[in-house]
């Protein structure tokens, strides 16, 4: 039975979700975007109150940590999990503050990746902690491949050496999640992930950058110094295959849809904004009358709403299809994506729109225009997410088509 | 609202009109050296004195006579669907059926026809009785009626659609466009109406049927149709102009929409026969099969009774949308064709020592193209399991309409460039997707689900 609604079951975690959003995330909004790099200790509580919500239910929470495949699914039945409640949390958060969700504790894309990856007993020792995740270079960034990070066992123990960029709450964080090489001369096949603890001293922050914008959200660069962890820290198969590489990658045909939720929440923020603006200014936004017998700020106002549409279903179909054991790598592209060029065009539409008001920082307006350019990059940007769907519709192995 | 219609044609009756529009193609045509050149002018001369010797306009078809059978007390209504509450994609059982069944019909029948009705600006009869025989022009009439359908069928609906126009376009127009009619009488009419029209749909002989909203005029809005009705007495009198509608000349049953004196925009039942009526040969740039005409009214006379069901705003709004989401349904079947064409040519043509495929600047072309048709797709499946239920769906059509006029546009679009040249020549049916994807945006009434 065809619905493309949001499920009954989940009303509740959406409000809740928009609640927190109102409640706590818009409030402190601007603060931290000016106050860049001073941790937002208003989110410790939201933390544990959303560890509780995740603790009390099979629907998932509005972080990261609880998106895995359903391996139960596929018996025919339609399902609504976690992969779907998780992606429409984030919307409602993102809707608040993007930058303020990606500082949440205990919600990082480390975390996922852990969910995603972990044996039973790494799921028992790193559950409940907050994981970054630490993949691009200096001189590697969509090509994860050509990481030069490298990871050498000595012993009972892997001694990682490197330097590290952009990792999300980085300093923030109680575990970094590393992206190394146990070979460098065998390509992809020999790059695993490793679980380091912030307190490493073979890790050693270099510094926190400024940013464009989820100033709320600390962005830190590591160097890796002989840096030893043990054995057990490689999180899923320590053998060197081919398919090692493609189960890492996997991590991101689950993380993808929720950084395409947080694009549509930061666009619907946007527009819903600019829709009461334009009301304000005279222009009602008509949905039986054609698009341009309407005010022409109403007829771009429709078509910017038609591609936050777009970039939501998309964004639900991804997620669905996790929920119900379907391969969904190609959707969950296609939602990162939509979303994240929707939500780039989409903010700065609607500063355009509002003028001198949707510019200045007495609105939000310009802040989640500059949030927004993010959603386009990290995670796969636009161009290696249309690559990922290329190959797929194309049939295309990564080599052909480069 | 201003027009660019010179005084003289202003005054001019519809007729008159009519006339004019011939004439100015006669001109051109005649004051082309091309014609003797090609020493063909005394073949077209004789042709188009054949041709015109009663006129350019011709009378509707004749039509059978509509006559009720059984009348129930109260008009009959389809049930709305239940919600199971769960975000869901995949279609019911029955919906699946009818699926299969039309992109059987669609790759087995529809796309090898499809060259030729383009050409000849019509589909053949045999095509749209096999049509006829899926069901598709009776998912609007209620079980008591001899319909098939026992709850509403606006995702159905969709489904046949988007399978029929992954064959053609146009010929999905013209095999549906019945089906729109039976559609609004289920829907909006009341009992006689119902008794009195919807048994020739549940038939095998399935009347040719229009439901005419669309107007030649620019910036069209069918909230303020120019199409009048009067009222004149215990009678209704319409005056005014159709455009694009579907196999015109053979249609014995239309739906028109009016501004109803009085009452406001509303549709009105009128049969072929009626005095006043004319219909005039319009092809358009795609959606030839339909064999597209305009619908001449002209101080047609109706009783009292024609007016479909109460004539309630509401009910109109919903045919509007209704309409909009109908031709999503196509945009998106045929916006799939053009992926599902464009990705083995891309893969096999060669340039530069490789497939053509392995460059970003072609393959992320066809990454938009599958990425936006996707979308279309969810949003008008959004929009009609909406209107199924009950559920407000004005907001879901809108948008479902502009994703599919503005990037199915983009893809029928993307789909010659990526073709080049050979996408250009009618060896290939990408320029054919090209011409009937500008519809999507243009049309409004005609189609429903």
């Amino acid at each position: 039975m065809i619905n493309l609604e949001i499920p009954k079951k989940f009303k509740p975690l959406v409000s809740q979700g928009n609640q927190v959003a109102k409640e706590v995330f818009r409030p402190i909004s601007r603060k931290y975007d000016e106050a860049e790099h001073s941790y937002p200790k208003e989110l410790d509580m939201l933390a544990s109150l959303i560890d509780g919500m995740n603790e009390g239910s099979d629907m998932g929470g509005a972080g990261a940590a609880g998106v895995r495949r359903e391996e139960r699914a596929g018996d025919g039945e339609n399902r609504n999990g976690s992969n779907l409640s998780t992606v429409l949390g984030i919307v409602e958060l993102c809707w608040g503050d993007v930058g303020l969700l990606l500082s949440m504790p205990r919600q990082g894309l480390g975390n996922s990746a852990i969910a995603s990856v972990a044996t039973a007993e790494q799921l028992e020792r790193y559950g409940g902690r907050w994981a970054a995740m630490a993949i691009t270079e200096p001189e590697a960034g969509s090509d994860s491949a050509a990481i030069r990070t490298t990871a050498e066992l000595d012993g009972d123990e892997y001694v990682l050496n490197g330097e590290k960029i952009f990792v999300t709450s980085g300093d923030r964080a109680d575990l970094i999640v590393v992206w190394a090489t146990l070979d460098r001369s065998k390509g992809r096949a020999a790059i695993k992930s490793f679980i380091v603890e912030r307190d490493n001293p073979g890790l050693k922050l270099d510094r926190l950058e400024h940013k464009l914008g989820i100033r709320a959200s600390d962005t830190a660069n590591f160097t890796l110094q002989d840096c030893r962890v043990p054995q057990e820290a490689l999180l899923g198969d320590p053998e060197v295959k081919e398919k090692g590489f493609a189960g890492v990658m996997e991590t991101f045909d689950n993380t993808r849809p929720l950084v395409a939720a947080m694009a549509v929440g930061v666009a619907r923020a946007a527009l819903e904004e600019t829709r009461k603006r334009l009301k304000q200014a005279g222009v009602d936004v008509d949905y039986s009358t054609p698009a341009l017998s309407q005010h022409a700020a109403a007829a771009r106002f429709l078509e910017m709403e038609a591609d936050y549409e777009a970039a939501w279903l998309l964004t639900l179909q991804a997620a669905w299809m996790a929920d119900n054991g379907k391969p969904n790598s190609l959707q969950a592209s296609m939602a990162k994506a939509k979303a994240g060029r929707a939500c780039v065009d989409i903010t700065l539409g609607c500063v355009e729109l509002c003028g001198g008001a949707g510019y200045g920082e007495g609105e939000l307006l310009e802040k989640w225009a500059r949030d927004a350019k993010i959603l386009d990059i990290f995670e796969g940007t636009q161009q290696i997410q249309l690559l990922i769907v290329a190959r797929q519709l194309l049939g295309k192995s990564s080599s052909e088509l480069r | 609202m201003t027009t660019t219609t010179s005084d003289t044609e202003k005054g001019a009756s519809v007729a008159e009109r009519g006339m004019g529009f011939g004439l100015r193609a006669l001109n051109n045509l005649a004051g082309s050296d091309l014609l003797d050149r090609l020493r063909l002018r005394k073949q077209v001369e004789r042709a188009l004195f054949q041709g015109t010797k009663g006129g350019f306009r011709s009378a509707t078809a004749a039509g059978r006579t509509f006559k009720a059978a059984q009348q129930l007390g109260k008009p009959a209504r389809q049930k709305q669907g239940r919600s199971t509450g769960l975000f869901d994609l995949a279609p019911d059982d029955e919906q699946r059926m009818f699926q299969e069944g039309g992109r059987a019909f669609a790759e087995a029948k529809v796309r090898p026809a499809a060259l030729d009705a383009d050409a000849a600006c019509a589909t053949p009869k045999e095509l749209l009785a096999e049509a006829t025989e899926l069901g598709v022009n009776m998912l609007g009439v209620p079980e008591e009626l001899g319909g098939v359908m026992h709850e509403q069928a606006a995702v159905t609906s969709v489904l046949i659609g988007e399978a029929l126009a992954h064959g053609d376009m146009g010929i999905a127009y013209a095999a549906l466009a019945p089906g729109a009619v039976a559609t609004a009488i289920g829907h909006w009419g009341n009992a006689e109406q119902e008794a009195t029209y919807l048994p020739a749909f549940t038939g095998e002989d399935v009347p040719a049927a229009a439901l005419a909203i669309l107007e030649p005029q620019p910036l069209f809005d069918p909230l303020q149709p120019q199409t009048r009705a009067r009222r004149k007495g215990e009678e209704w009198v319409l005056d005014g102009v159709k455009s694009l509608v579907a196999r015109a000349a053979d249609c014995e049953l239309f739906v028109i929409a009016a501004e109803a004196e009085g009452i406001g925009p509303a549709l009105f039942v009128v049969e072929s026969g009626a005095k006043g009526l004319a219909v005039e040969a319009e092809p358009a740039m795609g959606l030839r099969p339909a064999a597209t005409g305009r619908l001449l009214i002209e101080d047609v006379r109706l009783p009292s009774a024609a007016l479909l069901g109460e004539g309630k705003a509401e009910d109109y709004v919903d045919c509007v949308n209704r309409s909009r989401v109908a031709w999503c349904g196509l945009a998106t079947g045929t916006a799939q064709a053009v992926l599902d064409y464009v990705i083995p040519y891309v893969n096999e043509r060669q340039a530069f020592g490789e497939p053509i495929s392995n460059r970003q600047g072609v393959a992320f072309a066809v990454a938009d193209i599958g990425i936006e048709n996707d979308a279309m797709r969810l949003a008008t499946y959004r929009a009609a399991s909406r209107a199924d239920r009950g559920e407000e769906f004005a907001r879901e059509a809108a948008i479902a309409r502009r994703l599919c006029a503005v990037k199915g546009m983009q893809i029928g679009s993307e789909g010659v460039q990526l073709l080049g040249g050979h996408g250009f020549v009618k060896e290939h049916p990408v320029e054919r997707w090209y011409r009937d994807l500008r519809a999507a945006g243009v049309m409004e009434g005609a189609l429903l689900v």
